[in-house]
């Protein structure tokens, strides 16, 4: 988050610098009004964030459920919402036959949780119990809202450079003069390597913003596995719905981009999710499914191993 | 001098800090015994209407659904009589529990029951309540050892005289037949 407000102050304040050795002007207007347009979008956005991310899916609210399907997933939110300890969370349908789920909101006492219709054709109870689990655990590690604050962000920064952009081109100002500049001269080199810096700031601005969403969420996922875990008692449940859902493999339609990170599964199917190192590692919002599932797998044999069940005695309900 | 008031002061800092961590778990673990009151009461209103749903249906079982209303009855007047007789409380609980899993065992011994919509339903929300109340004790357990362990805990335990923190009981199966690995055999014969 420091490493956001310290990036807005660097593009904004630097830009007023490079102006006032152009002599144009001494008073920071551009800082100030870069981080109150900031500022007013990243809390827009924050606060408009979950329905607008609903919205975008095409979900519907099931508030009085209809169907047995989803008299059941409405059964399991509550089942998990009383496992984790948290208010429950309203349950949404995305109209998808991919199988995915993802979840948003601000904190646990709002919090929305959305499952595709191809989640409640292919998993069996247990498995949309740990889908779910997951689900809150993200909710329950505030993982919600620091990725709708992270959206935001992206948001906040994509529409400021737009219009920054917009700006310089319109006032016709010398910004693609490099080092120069009528008073810049005599500045000399440290001046040309500030401005080159700071102009591929604004130019990887965005770029660096969803680097960082993405770092964010890849390590969650790993947590939200466990909490799944934590909550169920039944890691093996969860890694079969993985193992079912990247089966799946199609890419889920009705999400688009830019809630990719709130998802269980990667929903726009990327190759590069699946495999290891360094592309993968900076690129994807989603570890390995491999890797999760024998993660999750490790987890399940241990607590076997410690109650002393065998594989086919141990299973429940 | 200074080092000393600056000791003292940390040391009153982090006092305040395990103190309230203290009375937070403290809360917290109240808050989830309740939770468990609620999921069995919620069962037991859940009960007389899920048996009216399917009477019609299983008029030959007639017997099972009996056991069921009457040991839902015999839990409902036990949890009136307060909460000091959590033994008996968690007995009756247990009888219920045992009727209500004898009635979705015979369920699923009549499949044509099953395709009839409400016997679906039936079983749907049985499990489910099953889960809430497995759930809800899971929780209160949880939150029971962490703030066991907390109090017990050096250096945390040198205030939790302070916060008056004594250990919580974790919520046990008390029925022996209940804790026996159930057996199950799938080899064909």
């Amino acid at each position: 988050m420091i490493g956001f407000i310290l990036f807005f102050a660097w593009l904004g304040f630097g830009g007023d610098y490079v102006w006032s050795l152009q002599g144009h002007h001494a008073f920071p207007w551009v800082g100030i009004v870069l981080t109150t347009v900031a500022i007013f979008t990243a809390w827009h956005t924050y606060k408009t964030g979950p329905e607008k991310v609903l919205w975008a899916t095409g979900a519907r609210e099931v508030i009085d459920p209809q169907t047995d399907a989803e008299r059941q997933v409405a059964n399991v939110v509550d089942e998990m919402a009383i496992a984790a300890g948290i208010p429950r969370p309203r349950l949404w349908i995305v109209p998808d036959d991919d199988p995915n789920a993802f979840a948003t909101g601000h904190d646990p006492r709002d919090s929305h949780v959305a499952v595709t219709q191809g989640l409640l054709r292919i998993c069996t109870r247990d498995e949309l119990q740990a889908v779910i689990g997951h689900e809150l655990g993200h909710v329950k590690n505030l993982d919600v809202r620091l990725m709708t604050t992270l959206a935001a962000l992206v948001g906040a920064v994509l529409l400021v450079r737009d219009g920054m952009g917009r700006a310089m081109r319109g006032g016709g100002l010398p910004i693609r003069g490099g080092g120069g500049g009528r008073k810049g001269k005599n500045a000399g080199p440290l001046l040309a390597i500030l401005l080159a810096l700071w102009i591929v700031s604004w130019i990887t601005a965005p770029l660096v913003t969803q680097l960082l969403a993405f770092a964010v969420s890849r390590r969650r996922e790993y947590l939200a596995d466990a909490m799944s875990a934590q909550f169920t008692r039944n890691p093996l449940a969860l890694a079969s719905a993985l193992e079912k859902i990247e089966g799946a493999a199609a890419p889920t339609a009705s999400i688009k981009r830019g809630a990719a990170h709130l998802c269980i599964a990667d929903p726009l199917g990327r190759r590069f999710t699946n495999r290891e190192g360094w592309l993968a590692d900076t690129l994807a919002t989603h570890p390995p499914m491999s890797m999760r599932i024998s993660r999750l797998k490790g987890m399940g044999y241990a607590q076997l191993k410690k109650e002393g069940g065998s594989f086919t005695s141990s299973g429940r309900g | 001098m200074w080092v000393l008031l600056i000791v003292v002061v940390v040391a009153v800092l982090w006092m305040v800090g395990a103190y309230n961590g203290l009375i937070s778990l403290k809360n917290q673990t109240v808050n989830a015994f309740k939770q468990i009151d609620v999921q069995l009461k919620r069962r037991h209103d859940l009960i007389p209407n899920l048996v009216n749903a399917v009477k019609g249906a299983m008029d030959f079982e007639r017997s099972t659904l009996e056991a069921v209303i009457q040991a839902r009855n015999q839990a409902v007047k036990v949890n009136a009589s307060g909460p000091d007789a959590v033994k008996q409380i968690s007995q009756a609980e247990n009888n219920l529990s045992g009727a209500l899993s004898r009635l979705l065992v015979t369920v699923e011994r009549y499949p044509q029951l099953k395709a009839t919509g409400n016997i679906g339903q039936l079983q749907e929300e049985l499990t489910s309540t099953e889960n809430k109340i497995a759930f809800a004790r899971q929780l209160y357990n949880d939150t029971a050892t962490q703030y066991n362990t907390k109090q017990q805990q050096f250096p945390t335990t040198l205030v939790a005289g302070l916060a008056h923190a004594s250990p919580s009981d974790l919520w046990e199966i008390e029925d022996q037949a209940e804790r026996a690995v159930p057996q199950v055999d799938l080899s064909r014969r």
